[in-house]
């Protein structure tokens, strides 16, 4: 065997498996296109109603799951790459926040008028590959004698040839093998223009990646700004605090150094307040490191931090934790400090006498970590400026970490978190 | 008394050694991280483990993680547990098998010589040293309409904080300047109030009372 004849039939190979890869694709996109673009419809004009509230959501996930399908079909058959760039959604969120997230988000627009196209343009150009090969396969099989049974009903149409008799026949089968190179050349090449206009409707514009570059410099800077903050925040209070402490010490020390011989009882009285000093100094810095990085969350992780966290509350609190691993040490930090401010926030204004907590990792997609944290207070919680809350969303932005609150007036009062990350 | 000390920092271990030494403490070994720990408690048999709750390897709380297996394989092992800060958390991880023997203060206690070697033989002996700190989570956590604890006077209040921590009737008298007879009929008086069953064995008053501290309301 030579290695032309080898290539030979890898290229048959790839011609065939186009056709049939583009057969399946039209047999599978007509229908579930079409189902899904009319209940898309149906449920969007039903939302005034209240109905479309319920049904929005998981319509226009069923897309979102036929898009991403298609994204992953791209890049395995014919390594056209379509980037997805939908904005994360609060799963647990009531109806209306998630059908308006989700109904705001320009992904999930595009993905509609990819339907529309899917079901047009994608149509035909998946089914081409499949015509090009199969049609002169056909061709063929009529000049070998398919034409008998054809042509009874008084002539067949192969083409442009009129199929009568065998000779007929046969230019049906020279024009078959005319088609054939043709299929050959083209077919999977097809298949790929098939993709790329999946790409053209499907993968983000420049503006929405434009969009996403000035989300992205709105929370570096954010996080930038929060951590100089925090630096200032340390410097002083170490300065202020604990360094001024270990100062005072020192001269208390040498004091209590030229008093030992000439009055004792003056150095004793000087020790206890230099023991007291160092007591003092060692209570700030703990207290500063706590907010720092808290000690239990280095030891434990998250799960336990929470869970002594909520032990220093002085409500009842439940703690529910699923974790199989540990998040990346950014993640934990930023998402201990979410949970810390929301139940300050709860503690403090809710008047609720008994606090839930409830911390798991999602599995789907890629994974992310949800937080919801239920109080049974009075309600009426707002992430506005000035609110911790609005502190808490721009901490968790910085890790594309979203807040979803619900609190109607009378209560309760949730609050949901949600940071994309993996567990190690 | 034999002790075997764990803390991964020179200067500490050094000075807790001498500061025991000074009190005629033994040191059966002076160890620095969790591993030679857990071969120390094995093989020395130690009267008292003193152990600082985060050592090498792993930097976290491998030091409280070898004392709580320690004491499974040897229920009632007495250990001091030495920390930079305290949880509640582990508090309750400690003292969760009920058997006594158990201490969990703040390195700053060490200050308070005294009090440190007085908490140092009081958990050698099967009683309870519980940081002040811990025990001042555990009440402030008791919501304010909390019957029974409201129903206790403030000198009662203050006489159960220190119960709490482990201090016996003669070591609470001396910090109150009262009697011990004083001492006696406030912890008789506290007993019914948190309708607690009133014992005469130290060591179990002061678990009862933690156990009801750190009841769920």
């Amino acid at each position: 065997m030579n290695t032309d004849t080898h290539r030979a039939r890898a290229r048959a190979r790839e011609v065939l498996l186009a056709a049939v890869r583009g057969l399946a694709l039209a047999v599978a996109v007509l229908p579930l296109s079409v189902l899904l673009f009319v209940l898309a419809l149906v449920s969007v004009a039903l939302i005034p109603i209240g109905v479309g509230v319920v049904t929005t959501p998981p319509i226009l996930n069923a897309v979102r799951t036929l898009a991403d399908k298609r994204r992953e079909l791209a890049a395995e058959w014919c390594g056209v790459r379509i980037p997805s760039a939908y904005r994360p959604v609060p799963g647990r969120a009531n109806p209306w926040t998630r059908t308006y997230a989700m109904l705001r988000d320009p992904a999930v627009w595009r993905d509609v008028r990819w339907l529309q196209v899917d079901m047009t343009a994608g149509f035909v150009t998946a089914l081409l590959p499949a015509l090009l090969v199969f049609y002169p396969l056909e061709g063929l099989a009529v000049a070998a004698g398919l034409w008998r049974p054809l042509s009874e009903a008084g002539g067949y149409w192969y083409g442009f040839v009129h199929v009568t008799d065998q000779a007929s026949a046969l230019g049906a089968g020279a024009l078959a093998l005319a088609l054939l190179p043709l299929a050959h050349r083209y077919a999977p090449s097809l298949l790929t223009a098939h993709f790329r206009l999946t790409r053209a409707v499907l993968g983000a514009s420049q503006a929405e990646l434009a969009e996403r570059v000035q989300v992205l410099t709105e929370t570096r800077k954010d996080a930038v700004d929060t951590s100089a903050a925090e630096l200032r925040r340390i410097e002083r209070d170490l300065h202020d605090g604990a360094q001024a402490r270990l100062v005072a010490m020192g001269m208390d020390l040498g004091t209590i150094e030229m008093l030992l011989d000439k009055d004792p009882a003056k150095a004793k009285q000087l020790l206890a307040r230099t023991r007291q000093s160092s007591v003092d100094a060692l209570a700030e810095l703990r207290d500063l490191v706590r907010g720092i990085h808290p000690p239990v969350l280095a030891e434990r992780g998250l799960g336990d931090a929470v869970r002594a966290l909520a032990l220093r509350l002085p409500l009842p609190t439940e703690v529910n934790v699923d974790l199989a691993g540990r998040a990346d040490a950014p993640v934990e930090s930023a998402a201990y400090f979410a949970v810390s401010e929301v139940l300050t926030n709860a503690v403090k204004h809710s008047g609720a006498d008994r606090i839930w907590i409830d911390l798991h990792h999602v599995t789907e997609g890629a994974g992310m970590l949800r937080v919801t944290v239920t109080d049974n207070g009075k309600g009426g919680a707002v992430i506005g400026a000035g609110s911790g809350l609005a502190g808490v969303e721009r901490r968790l932005g910085t890790f594309d970490g979203v807040l979803a609150v619900s609190s109607p007036a009378g209560g309760p009062t949730m609050v949901t978190m949600e940071i994309p990350c993996a567990l190690s | 008394m034999r002790i075997v000390l764990a803390e991964d920092l020179f200067l500490l271990r050094d000075g807790l050694v001498r500061l025991l030494e000074a009190y005629d403490f033994e040191i059966a070994a002076a160890v620095e991280s969790g591993p030679e720990l857990e071969r120390a408690l094995a093989e020395l048999e130690p009267d008292v483990a003193v152990v600082d709750v985060r050592l090498p390897p792993t930097h976290t709380d491998e030091g409280l993680q070898c004392a709580l297996r320690a004491r499974r394989d040897r229920p009632g092992l007495p250990v001091l547990v030495l920390s930079q800060h305290v949880e509640q958390l582990y508090a309750r991880e400690l003292l969760a098998d009920g058997s006594g023997g158990v201490g969990y203060l703040l390195k700053d206690r060490v200050f308070d010589a005294e009090q440190f070697v007085d908490a140092v033989r009081r958990v050698a002996a099967g009683g309870t040293a519980m940081d002040p700190q811990v025990i001042q989570q555990l009440l402030s956590r008791r919501a304010a309409d909390d019957r029974p604890l409201a129903r206790l006077t403030p000198r009662e209040r203050e006489v159960l904080e220190l119960m709490a921590q482990g201090r016996s009737n003669a070591a609470i008298a001396g910090q109150l300047v009262v009697t011990e007879r004083a001492i006696a009929k406030h912890t008789s008086n506290i007993f019914t109030k948190l309708d607690l069953e009133v014992s005469d064995d130290d060591n179990r008053r002061v678990l009862a009372v933690l156990a009801y501290l750190d009841r769920e309301q």
